[in-house]
């Protein structure tokens, strides 16, 4: 690859202990609920409750088009939702947030912006000083890894290193709440694996809030305290999956037979929602048609009285 | 080193070919000068031209009329280009006078335009200015309405001003399409200075086309003004390229 890659680990920030972040925020989802007036009517969000504590990490997971990624812009800011409504620490969010910083699925760094030009972009949107500016992206870059990568326009790095720059950007204005929508899924699994352990020293260095949406059950567990499973549209909470993994978690972790069973309970989920024909038709297979549980049940509900067609330990679930 | 004669040969090499082309028509065809003057002739009236102190005048009237109009041109041409592309209403609004203004010849209006604002610097700065707006405009509306819409939801999600937005994320993401509009609206912005010019003036290298031609039948003089008018659009054109190499090579 002719692209610049940087050192996995980055330079600890020039001003030493300086807080990279506003304190985390606890946020609160309640009955938010979305229809898109298109040329169809489309219902993308259905009565979506969630409380995060603050500095919780959590994964959102569900099919294609089940409205995650909506969720996520709702909770920045940049979508109104119909009904209900979240707020911050206590106070609603009314449009795009200055307490919110948003990494997207693509890096969307400015071409004829250098690194260091990307990251100050937000800064510069605010009316910051230069002065100000320098050192905050000076900080950022350091803690990404990138302070040697400054000057380097966004078509000589790598994909990686450019999703570092985002998160950089993501990070300028020192928001309380990071939301991250698919991020990784452009890597390839090596480095995904690699950016996981480092966003979460990451999150361990600024202490954010973090709402993470992820096609990835191994990325989800491995990441969160909490996995929440969205149905097909129109998107609810079907499912809400503890992850008592204790931290500092290690990339190592994701093979421990812990993160393995979690996944499985993840991945039952999907399953029942994603597609309930296959789910059914497995079900009938196993003898146990008319005992699919309902679309909304919580993964409290469901362990129980769990149909014989779940099994956490199935060899093909865990090729 | 080696790149650079690449460059360089094949631009001199069709030179060459075009003045001998151009010397063997005059002699085989045996054409007195006052209907075609030999190459020789016509450099040697150029230079005359030059060291008498003839041609400048004309040179400069020209010169401040194309880049005056130009930017004049240019400026109204980029302001209208924005507002096309983030207003569908001003698009209709506008579009049926653009390309009305657009269809007619420039060469029917100039008459008119002369009359209206006089035979000095007025006219033909009004004359490039309409010439050189349609381009810019069009090359602007469609290099803003292609920026991607991602771009423009990352700098929402940062709070930018509809002002921010305009200046630090479309009009950058635009600029290859707009300097592809401008480079077209400089050899359009020469045109638009001889044409008001042969509708009426004083000075200016269209003038001194019709002088040679008329009062002083000097048909290599001519000759010369066009040498220089060639000139004069060639250096504009490459310094347009050259602000483009410098604005956007580097993406």
């Amino acid at each position: 690859m002719a692209t610049q890659e940087a050192p996995a680990t980055g330079m600890p920030p020039v001003i030493a202990p300086a807080p990279t972040s506003a304190p985390p925020a606890g946020i609160s989802v309640s009955g938010v609920s979305l229809t898109f007036h298109g040329a169809r009517i489309t219902h993308v969000l259905d009565g979506i409750d969630i409380a995060i504590r603050p500095r919780e990490v959590v994964a959102l997971i569900g099919p294609n088009g089940c409205g995650k990624s909506t969720l996520l812009r709702v909770l920045g800011g940049l979508i109104p939702a119909d009904a209900g409504g979240v707020t911050i620490d206590g106070d609603p969010v009314t449009g795009p947030d200055p307490r919110v910083g948003l990494v997207f699925q693509e890096p969307r760094l400015l071409a004829w912006r250098s690194a260091e030009d990307n990251v100050r972009f937000p800064m510069e949107l605010a009316g910051w000083s230069k002065a100000h500016q320098e050192a905050r992206a000076e900080v950022l870059l350091g803690l990404v890894g990138l302070r040697e990568f400054a000057n380097a326009r966004p078509a000589t790095l790598s994909g990686g290193t450019r999703q570092r720059v985002a998160i950089a950007r993501a990070l300028a204005l020192e928001p309380s709440l990071l939301l991250l929508d698919e991020p990784f899924s452009a890597l390839d699994a090596l480095t995904r694996e690699r950016f996981n352990a480092e966003l979460l020293r990451l999150w361990d260095r600024t202490g954010t809030t973090i709402v993470l949406v992820t096609h990835s059950i191994p990325e989800a567990v491995f990441l969160a305290d909490r996995v929440l499973v969205l149905s097909p549209r129109p998107g609810r909470i079907v499912a809400e999956i503890s992850v008592d993994l204790p931290r500092p978690r290690r990339i190592a972790d994701m093979d421990s037979a812990f993160v393995s069973h979690v996944a499985a309970e993840v991945r039952a989920h999907l399953v029942d929602t994603t597609d309930d024909s296959i789910a059914m038709e497995e079900a009938r297979i196993a003898g146990e048609a008319g005992t699919v549980p309902a679309v909304r049940s919580r993964h409290a509900e469901t362990a129980p009285g769990t149909p014989a067609w779940f099994d956490p330990f199935r060899p093909e679930d865990e090729a | 080193m080696k790149r650079r004669a690449g460059l360089v040969l094949p631009v001199v090499a069709s030179l060459v070919v075009f003045v001998l082309a151009w010397q063997l028509i005059v002699f085989v065809a045996g054409y007195p000068s006052f209907i075609l003057p030999g190459p020789y002739t016509v450099a040697e009236r150029f230079i005359r031209a030059w060291s008498d102190g003839m041609m400048w005048p004309h040179t400069q009237t020209t010169l401040v009329e194309v880049l005056l109009g130009f930017a004049i041109g240019a400026s109204i041409g980029l302001v209208t280009g924005i507002g096309l592309a983030r207003s569908r209403l001003a698009e209709r609004l506008l579009s049926p006078y653009l390309v009305a203004a657009q269809a007619t010849p420039i060469l029917a209006l100039a008459p008119l335009i002369v009359l209206w604002f006089g035979s000095g610097l007025p006219s033909k700065l009004v004359i490039c200015t309409l010439i050189v707006f349609f381009p810019v405009a069009i090359a602007t509306m469609v290099g803003i309405r292609s920026v991607d819409p991602r771009l423009l939801e990352m700098a929402r999600s940062f709070r930018a001003t509809e002002w921010q937005t305009i200046t630090r994320v479309e009009v950058p993401a635009a600029l290859p399409a707009i300097l592809g509009g401008l480079r077209v609206g400089i050899t359009l912005a020469v045109i638009g200075a001889i044409v008001g010019e042969w509708a009426g003036g004083e000075t200016g290298l269209g003038v001194l086309i019709n002088i040679a031609r008329g009062s002083l039948f000097d048909i290599p003089l001519m000759f010369a003004t066009l040498l220089t008018l060639a000139l004069v659009g060639v250096s504009l054109y490459l310094v347009m390229v050259l602000i483009e190499r410098r604005l956007v090579g580097e993406r």
